[in-house]
C-alpha cells in the first residue's frame, strides 16, 4: 500500500469518525430538546379538566387510615387540597364541614381533605380549629398536587361514581349551597 | 447505737434516693427539647439549602410568607429533638418531594443537571481547538491537490500561463 493511499484511508477514516461525532452531538440534542418540550408542555397543562378520570392516588390520613382511589369508586369524592397557611382556604372550611356532615349518613359521598406543603403541627391545629372531622392527610412529596396538577388552595375537584372529574372549584365556595349544587347532580340515578 | 446506726442508714438511703431523682428529673428535662435554643443562624444555615413549592425559587431562608415561617418552625423543632442537617433535609424531601432541595438529588433523569453542561463545555472546547487549529496549520502539502493528478496538458497550461505574469 503506497504513502498516499494510507493517507487516503486515514483521512476516509477520519471522516467518518467526524461523521459519527456529528450524528451523535445531534442526537443527543435531539433528546435533550423533547425532554426540554415534554416538561415544558407537562407546566403549561392546566388542572385536570372536568371530563378527565382523576389520576389515581393514595392518601394516608393524619390518623394513619390509607385510602386509595381505586378503591373508592361508587361513591361521589369531594376532594379538597387546603393548607393551614392558606386563608381562603379558612373561608370555606366550615361549609365543606356542614356540607359533609349533610351527606355522610347517606354513605356514597366521601369528602378528602389534602393538606398542600403544610406542617403536621399546623394541619392538625387547622383541622381542630375548624371541626374538620372528614379523613384528612398530608400530600406527601406533593405527588397528589402534582397529579392533579393544582395551581394553589383552595382548590376542589369533585368526582363522580366512576372516577370521572364532574366539577372543579379553583378557590374557596362562597356557601354550602354552593357545595351542595355541585354535588345534587351527581347522586341523581 | 441501734437508733443511730438506722438513722445513718436513713439518711444514706435518702441522699441515695435525692440524687437519683434529681438525675432523674436531669434526664427528664434533658428530653425536652426547647425550640428557643436553637439560634436563627442554624435554622437558616439548613434553610438556605431548601426551597418551597409555593414560593418558587425563593430560598427558604429569605422567604416571607406564612408557610416558609412554619418550614423554618419546623427546622427548628427538628434540631431541637436533636436531628442532624441530613435527616432534617430527608425529611422535607420525603414530606414535599425532591423539588425542596436547592439542587436535585443525582439520579433518574437529574442526572441531565449534572452532566448536560459539562459535556457542552467540553464539545465547544473541542470546536474551538480545531477551529484554531486549522487556522495555525494551513492544509498540509499532502492534502493539497497534486499536480500529478493533473492530466500532463493541464499542467503545462498552467506553467505557461504563470510564466507569462
Amino acid at each position: 500500500m503506497s504513502v498516499e493511499q494510507a493517507q487516503a484511508q486515514e483521512q476516509q477514516a477520519s471522516t467518518i469518525r467526524l461523521r459519527w461525532g456529528r450524528g451523535l452531538a445531534w442526537l443527543a440534542l435531539f433528546v435533550l430538546l423533547i425532554i426540554l418540550a415534554g416538561g415544558l408542555l407537562r407546566n403549561q397543562q392546566g388542572a385536570v379538566s372536568v371530563g378527565e378520570r382523576i389520576p389515581e392516588f393514595t392518601l394516608t390520613t393524619f390518623d394513619g387510615q390509607t385510602l386509595r382511589s381505586a378503591d373508592l369508586r361508587g361513591k361521589v369524592l369531594v376532594i379538597n387540597f387546603w393548607a393551614s397557611w392558606c386563608k381562603p382556604c379558612e373561608q370555606e372550611a366550615a361549609d365543606l364541614e356542614a356540607a359533609w356532615r349533610f351527606y355522610q349518613p347517606r354513605g356514597d359521598v366521601l369528602f378528602l381533605g389534602i393538606a398542600y406543603v403544610d406542617t403536621e403541627p399546623e394541619a392538625r391545629a387547622y383541622l381542630e380549629k375548624f371541626g374538620i372531622t372528614y379523613p384528612n392527610g398530608p400530600d406527601l412529596g406533593t405527588r397528589i398536587s402534582q397529579a392533579f396538577r393544582i395551581r394553589g388552595v383552595p382548590e376542589t375537584y369533585i368526582v363522580d361514581r366512576e372516577g370521572t372529574l364532574q366539577f372543579v372549584q379553583i378557590g374557596p365556595f362562597r356557601s354550602l349551597s354552593q357545595i351542595k349544587s355541585a354535588i345534587d347532580p351527581l347522586l341523581q340515578p | 447505737m441501734g437508733t443511730q446506726s438506722d438513722l445513718r442508714w436513713l439518711l444514706l438511703i435518702g441522699i441515695f434516693l435525692s440524687i437519683g431523682l434529681w438525675g432523674g428529673a436531669g434526664t427528664a428535662l434533658a428530653q425536652t427539647p426547647d425550640p428557643r435554643q436553637i439560634t436563627d443562624d442554624q435554622v437558616n444555615a439548613i434553610a438556605k439549602h431548601l426551597y418551597c413549592p409555593v414560593c418558587e425559587n425563593v430560598p427558604l431562608d429569605v422567604c416571607g410568607t406564612q408557610a416558609c415561617e412554619q418550614w423554618r418552625q419546623l427546622i427548628r423543632q427538628k434540631l431541637a429533638e436533636g436531628w442532624s442537617e441530613a435527616q432534617i433535609r430527608q425529611y422535607f424531601v420525603e414530606q414535599y418531594g425532591d423539588r425542596v432541595l436547592a439542587t436535585p438529588p443525582p439520579r433518574g433523569i437529574n442526572w441531565l443537571a449534572y452532566l448536560v453542561p459539562p459535556v457542552a463545555i467540553l464539545l465547544g472546547a473541542w470546536i474551538l481547538v480545531r477551529a484554531f487549529r486549522g487556522r495555525k496549520h494551513p492544509p498540509s502539502p499532502s492534502t493539497l491537490p497534486q499536480s500529478e493528478h493533473l492530466p500532463p496538458e493541464v499542467v503545462k497550461q498552467i506553467e505557461q500561463e504563470l510564466r507569462e505574469r
